[in-house]
Formats: C-alpha cells, structure tokens, sequence
C-alpha cells in the first residue's frame, strides 16, 4: 500500500494543515492513519465533551495546538446556566502529566478557574499562547500567574519598557485606563505595530500631547487592525486619518462616542477596509458612505448600541441594502436592525451572492416585513437560494414554515442554523433535518418543533456536532426516546427550576435539551439541574 | 444573473422528503412561480409602478396582481398570491388597516409560539412599535375580517392548505377579537405551566392566573452581556466627556399595581432603602389605603422597609426595580451605592404575585402583571 517510506508521507501531510483535511487523510487507510497521528501538531475539538483528555492524548502524542470548544452558542445569551461544564481544568491536569508540549491553548465557552491557569502555566515549558474566547471563571490572580511568565508588567512604565524591548510586537491593546500620553510613547516605541486597541482617547486637541500623538501615529504604518475607543472625544479623530488609508479590520463596536459626521469622515479615509464592525448609530446614511467608500469590504458587523430601548430606527433593511450595492465582496454579516423587508433582502440576495455568514436579528424578533407584513420567508429564501456556499445563517422576524423549506432545499453547504421565534409546526424543523446535508449545529429556541420532529431522524443527530433546543414542544418522553435509539449521543436536559424532580410525566414539556455526539459516554461533571437521559 | 427559478423545480421534487407531496408540490408549483428572483421582470414593467427611493416597493408591486388601490394594498396582495396561493382561491385584498395580522390566529393553531404571542406583544409594546396589542385583533374593516381572507395576512401556517383550514376553524375566535376582547382569544393558547424560565407577558384581562409575565424575553436580542454592559459603560463615560453635567438628578420612574399614573422619584435625594421606602409610601399612600382597608391593616405599613424585604412573609407589595441589563431584581439586596448606579425603574407590585416563584426565580423572571399593555413599565 505504501509505496514511501513513512517520513515522505509524514513530510507531505506537513503541507495538509486544514483540520476536515487531516480528518480525511487519516481515513485512507490504517498506516496513513498511524503517520496522521504522530505527526498531527494542530487539533480542533468543537465540543469538549465529545472525547476525553485521555483519548486525545493518545492518539496525538505530537500534540502542541489545542482548541476547545465548550458551552453550546447560547450561552452567550445566558441561556446555559453558569456552570452548566466546560471545565478546562481536566484537560489541562491531564496534558500536564502526559509527555505533551503544549505550546497553544484556545479556548471558546469553557469555564477556566484560576487553578487550571496556575497548573497551565507551570506544566508547560514552552508554552506561548493562550486564547480565551467567551471564557469565565478566572481572576486577575488566575492571569497573573500566566503573565508571571510572560513577563506580564502592569505599571505603566513597565509596560512602556515591555514595548521598547519588544522589536516584534504585533498587537497591543490597551484599555481605558492607560492615559494619552502613554499611548504616545507607546505609539512612538512601536511603529511596527500591526493591531492597535485604544481604550481611551480624549484628549484637548490643543495639547502638546495631542501634537505628539499625531506625529506618533503616523509613524505607525503597518497598522492593519484598529479598535477601541470606549471612550473618545470625535473632533480629535482627525490624528487617526493619516493611517486609516492602511486598515483592514475597524472595530468601532465599543464607541457610542463616535457616530454622526465624524464617523462618517473617518469611514471616508478608510478605503481598504475588508472588516468593519460598528454600532447602529452609524445609521443607515452612514452605511451609504461605507458603501461607497469601502469597497474591499468582506465582513460587516453592526451592532445595537441600544438594544433594549424604545425602537429608535438607527439602522433599516436601507443600510443593508446600500452596503449590498456598494460592496460586492461581502461575505460575512451580523446586522441588527429595527426592521427588514423580503424585498431589501432579495435585492441582497441578488447584489451579494458570495455570502457565507449571514446573521439576521430584527430586534422585535417576530416582526414581519413593515411593508406588506408578511413574513420575511421570501427575502430569507432569496439569501439561501442566490448564497449557495451559505454555512452559516441566522434568522429572525415573522417566519413560517416556508422558510424552512426554502432552508432545506437550496441550503447545501449550511452547517450552521440559528432559529428563534420562527415557524408553524414540526414541518419546519423536518425540511432543515432531511435537507441540510452538511448540518453540523442547530439551535433553536422558541419554535413550535415537537416530539414528531425530534424523532423523526434520529439518526441525523449523529452526523451533526449538537442540537439545542428550548422553550420548544419537545417532551420528556421524546427526549428519553431519542436517548434509548441513540447511544452514541449525549441528551442533557437542562432544568434549572427543579420542576422535572416534581413531576417525571414523559408528556413534560422539556424547558432546554441539548444533545450532542459523543464517544466517551455521559459525562460526570454535570451539575444537578442537568440530567443526561 | 439569477439562476433561473425552473431550474429549481427539479431540485424540489428530488430532495425535499418531506411527508406531505400535496404540499410539496403546491409549493413546487409556487416556487416557480415566485418571482422573487425574476426583479428584473419586476422592474422593465416597473415604469408604472408607485415609485420609491430603492426600487423595493416598486418591485413589490409588480409581483401584486392589478385591482388594488393603495400601494399598501398591492403590496399586501403580492406576495401573498403569487407563488402557492394560485393554486387556491385568492384571498382579497384585506385592508388591515393597522397592517397587522392577528395573533390569535397562531393562538389558534395550537402548539405554535408557545407563549410567545403574549411576549411578543408586550415586546412590541415595550419598544413603542407600531404593533401595538390591539393591531394584534381583526381589524374589523367591514365584512372583510369574517372572510378566510383575513387568514392569510401575518401569521400563517406555510402551506396554504392548513391556511383554508384555520379559517373556517377559526370563526369563533375571530368573533371575539372582534369584541376587543384580545385576552380571551389569547388564552386559548396552551401556555405551558413551566412558566418561570419562560418569560411572556400577560395581555390584559388574563384571568387565568397564568405565571406572572415580564417585559423582555431572556436572551434576546442576542447579545454578549459583556457588550452592553461596555457600552453602558462607554456611554455614561462619553457624556461626561462631551461636558454634559454628570448625572446630577437621577429621576427613576415609579410605578404601583392598580395606580391610575406614575410618579418619579429621584434616587439621589436618598441614601439609603430606608428613606427610599418611607418616600415611596408616602407618595403611592392613597391607593393602598383602599387595600389596606379591606385587609384591615393599617396604611402606613404598607411599604416600610420590613415589609420591603419580607416578601415571603406574605406582605401586602414588595418593591423591585429594573436595571441596567434590563432584568428585574427585588429591592434591597445590594449596596445602596451600586443600587442607585443600576437602577433604571421601580415598581411597587403586589407580593401576591410574587407569591409562587420562588425567591430565586423571583430575581430571574420578570414579574408584572399589568392589565392594560401586558406590563406597567
């Protein structure tokens, strides 16, 4: 079967770097499978309970990358309760007493306790990199004890003395609290800098510090990235024109400070944008202007800078439909809005075909098109039909079945599926299991999906990484069935207000499932409003 | 530019397996016909359309079908006949005047939104939409609101035949909307007894003693905390760098149960729950009077601090209050100092209400049981 010797096929495989590809190699054929292993350095886990430390480690004894996925999305939305799992410690305990040299830990929804960052950081001689995403459970005493280090400095003029000794320095974010001038000396130190966050910038335009900062920026020209300004004072933005001309990535998300004309004039200057996250203050005239000025754009992100409040209408299905127009690279979108019509998204659906993200969230999540109040299945359609390599998608506003079937007909390539306060029936829920071929996450949460849609394939849930489901019509019952047919997957029921203790009838509504495949069995972390069935 | 809709028949037929083929193919059918792809169609024979900035509405009006007046009403036909609904008897024009469909029509088909009409309601409601409780009804514009036809606008079941079938099962329903009677047809609805996680809001005259509603749905809109609470954050900062006077006067909305108005107070003036308590009831005295009569209590204890934190011993009204992520929480448990900082709303409800959520779900659930809009605040 082998025609090379093994370090030929190992030396290959180096250049095979995507994870779903050294899945595939692995696969061939039991000596390619061998080769795989020792030689995999880079290794993804989308959900932690999936697989154990243990096995891992087995298998992977090259290991040096890890990432770990952890709480389902939700719980971005305090869906999940806090400590629902995904606890790193396990992990972490047991690389440390293996032979791996962990050099990299990323990590997205897990619970990491101070403990599990003090054993991290002494278990691991060549650890580099720590990436924690949507991560809690830790304190600056946890930090200090991996910056202890890294040479983590707090004080200012350590940090200053940190930049100077740091010739490669690529990104440095700073918060609120470092002040103007240091940002300045910073800048100053550092002119290579490639992503610069600034947590404050108010300053009177007519200090010499301002002067200083100004020649300071503009000596920064690799930056590529800017984000910050939680705090900001907009007539002095003009400092920052000189090298907006370089950004690619513009995170405005966190500055409420800045909207009206002086954003729009720093949009202006920003004409190789490719990523652009900003609040909804930028409004729908502001989109305009992004539209014709960035036209490299790939990725636009707006989000509500009031989203509980009284239904201002800062950004419309106008904004989107502009931004559509004007930038025909869009690929990736979270857009909130107070409203959206089947036709802006149809002309969206025509303007930007190349859509792979595309997250829709009108802020009255069931509300219908404002023109001809019907449901927004139409406009979603026409995304879903027009986007074909659509993995991602995110729906809201008045929605029916119909959607759904639209969904599982042209969405091919759709992996991931975000459902709220949409359809009629389990019909819904049947057209996306039996048509999305390529599922890997569905959530839903308020939907009218039952037992009958549950149970339909239950054998779909093992081709797909997890399933949550809440405030829906699944029962207790269904749940447990799907449990009985299917030992490869996990059921958790989520049940904070006890009331399944009470009341064990299988016709129980079920308040939060999720499920998901797995080869090491229930897990023994569960709290005890969770039952695994 | 578009791929030509006939192509995707074929893809219809083949990979949808849904069990209902009558209903597949209607919608097959439909789908070719749908035109929302076809704009081009839409816009050469745009010319005599009612114009707009976008082109959108135009485009919507070519998708109608000839014989209506307003562009609204166009509008409102388009979509709903073309496609699926030529297979069956068109429904005319409904001029629903408030543009909404009614919510008790999802109430009818059981099993749908679980609870979620009410909170969406109370969530419109919330944010001043348009969609205000009563738009929610029939609108009874003449005779069209008893045809079937009023079925098909807003919220209706994908397929066209379930649509037939509401309404000649929903007469009864309609009737009663028709009275004003919104609740009613509301409570139809199986609202599911595991209330407490779930937050909905309750639409007046509820009578059912349905768990105590709130005003906004758990995780929604989808937002990490840590983003609001920043900009929460950015804001307060930002204006006090534009110069604006820091927030001298705090002034918080006041609201009671059974209150005709709301008063406001301003948080600044007190500094501890103490005075807080005596102040509010001083101010809401002459509508627990009338209660505390009945009860034969005496008025003046009905907002004291014990009986602010002694919700459980069944006093007359405990004292909660909204914050800042939009939750609410009952008064008193936290410092006076972070109170005053987080502190968005108060309001004076009944313990009887809260009575049956556990403390716990007390602070999580969003208590109010307001008749009129579905909530007071």
């Amino acid at each position: 079967m082998n025609y090379f010797p093994d370090e030929v096929l190992e030396h290959v495989f180096d250049f095979i770097t995507s994870h779903k590809d050294r899945n595939s190699v692995s696969l061939v054929c039991k000596s390619w499978y061998k080769i795989e292993r020792y030689s995999r350095q880079r290794v993804f886990i989308g959900n932690c309970y999936s697989i154990s430390p243990e096995r891992l480690i087995a298998r992977f004894p090259g290991l040096k990358s890890l990432t770990l996925k952890g709480k389902p999305h939700f719980a971005d939305f305090n869906l999940v309760p806090h400590d629902w799992g995904g606890f790193v410690y396990p992990w972490i305990k047991a690389l440390a007493k293996s032979r791996i040299g962990l050099e990299e830990l990323r990590l997205k929804r897990m619970v990491v306790s101070d403990e599990s960052l003090e054993l991290l950081s002494k278990s691991f001689v060549n650890f580099k990199s720590l990436v924690l995403v949507s991560c809690e459970g830790f304190t600056t005493d946890g930090l200090a004890a991996i910056a202890a280090n890294c040479r983590g400095e707090v004080n200012l003029g350590a940090l200053e003395r940190l930049v100077s000794r740091s010739p490669n320095l690529k990104s440095l974010r700073l918060n609120r609290a470092v002040p103007l001038d240091t940002l300045q000396k910073l800048l100053m130190r550092a002119p290579q800098l490639v992503d610069l966050g600034i947590g404050s910038y108010v300053h009177d335009p007519f200090s010499e510090v301002y002067n200083k900062l100004k020649i300071a920026i503009q000596r920064c020209k690799s930056i590529r990235s800017l984000s910050g300004f939680l705090e900001v004072a907009p007539h002095c933005m003009s400092a920052i024109y000189p090298i907006c001309g370089n950004l690619t990535f513009l995170n405005l998300s966190y500055a409420p400070g800045l909207h009206g004309n002086k954003l729009m004039k720093l949009i202006q200057h920003c004409r190789k944008l490719q990523r652009l996250w900003i609040l909804d203050c930028i409004g729908d005239k502001g989109l305009g202007v992004v539209a014709l000025t960035c036209k490299e754009l790939q990725e636009l992100r707006v989000f509500p800078s009031d989203p509980f409040g009284a239904g201002n209408a800062a950004v419309t299905e106008e904004g989107l439909v502009l931004v559509s127009a004007g930038c025909p690279k869009l690929n990736s979108l979270l857009y909130f809005c107070q409203q959206m019509t089947n036709a802006a998204l149809i002309t969206v659906a025509k303007n930007c075909p190349n859509f792979i993200r595309f997250r829709l969230c009108i802020l009255d999540p069931i509300k219908p098109d404002p023109v001809t109040n019907q449901p927004l299945d139409e406009g979603f359609g026409a995304i879903v039909q027009s986007c074909k390599g659509l993995k991602r998608l995110s729906l809201s506003g008045l929605l029916t079945d119909q959607v759904f079937l639209y969904i599982g007909m042209y969405a091919e390539q759709l992996e991931m599926l975000s459902i709220a306060f949409a359809a009629d029936s389990d019909k819904g829920m049947l057209y996306v299991l039996n048509g999305c071929k390529k599922l890997r996450k569905l959530e839903i949460r308020d939907c009218p999906f039952g037992d009958a849609a549950l149970l339909e394939d239950v054998g779909k849930y093992e081709t797909m990484r997890s399933l949550w489901m809440s405030s829906c019509e699944v029962t207790l019952g269904g749940c447990k069935s799907v449990a009985e047919k299917m030992p490869s997957l996990n059921v958790e029921i989520i049940d904070e207000c006890e009331q399944m203790e009470f009341n064990l009838d299988d016709k129980q509504k079920v308040d939060k499932m999720y499920l998901y495949r797995t080869l090491v069995g229930h897990r023994k972390d569960a709290p005890e409003y969770v039952s695994i069935l | 530019m578009s791929p030509p809709l006939l192509g995707v028949e074929e893809e219809v037929q083949s990979s949808v397996s849904s069990p209902s083929v009558e209903c597949i193919s209607e919608n097959g059918i439909g789908l070719k016909e749908r035109n929302y792809l076809g704009l081009s169609d839409c816009s050469s024979v745009d010319s005599s359309g009612v114009s707009s900035n976008l082109n959108l509405k135009a485009t919507e009006l070519r998708l109608g079908l000839p014989g209506s007046q307003s562009p609204e009403r166009e509008t409102e036909l388009c979509l709903l006949n073309l496609g699926k609904l030529d297979e069956k008897p068109l429904f005319p024009l409904l001029p629903s005047k408030d543009g909404i469909c009614s919510s008790s029509q999802k109430n009818v088909v059981t099993g749908n939104k679980r609870g979620f009409s009410d909170t969406m309601d109370g969530f419109s409601e919330v944010k001043g939409y348009v969609y205000t409780e009563k738009s929610w009804m029939f609108h009874e514009a003449g005779s069209d609101s008893e045809s079937p036809q009023s079925v098909g606008h807003g919220k209706y079941p994908g397929n066209s035949g379930v649509n037939v079938i509401l309404s000649t099962r929903s007469p009864g329903v309609k009737a009663s909307v028709k009275q004003d009677e919104p609740a009613n047809v509301l409570q139809e609805q199986p609202r599911a007894t595991n209330g407490t996680s779930l937050k909905q809001t309750v639409i007046s005259n509820n009578n059912t003693g349905a768990p105590a509603a709130k005003a906004q749905v758990v995780g929604w809109p989808p937002i990490r905390p840590f983003r609001t609470k920043t900009l929460a954050a950015s804001s307060k900062n930002n204006d006090e760098v534009d110069g604006k006077p820091g927030p001298g006067a705090l002034f918080v909305k006041v609201s009671m149960d059974g209150a005709p108005y709301l008063r406001k107070v301003d948080l600044r003036t007190y500094s501890t729950y103490q005075e807080l308590s005596s102040a509010l009831e001083k101010m809401f005295s002459c509508f627990t009077l009338g209660q505390c009569g009945s009860n034969g209590t005496a008025g003046k204890e009905t907002l004291s601090e014990s009986r602010l934190k002694d919700l459980l011993h069944g006093s007359e009204y405990v004292v909660t209050y909204k914050d800042k992520d939009g939750d609410w929480m009952l008064v008193g448990d936290v410092p006076w100092e972070m109170f005053i900082e987080t502190c968005k709303r108060l309001k004076i409800m009944k313990s009887s209400d809260a009575i049956g959520l556990a403390p716990r779900a007390m602070e999580k659930s969003k208590a109010n049981n307001k008749k009129e809009f579905g909530y007071g605040c």
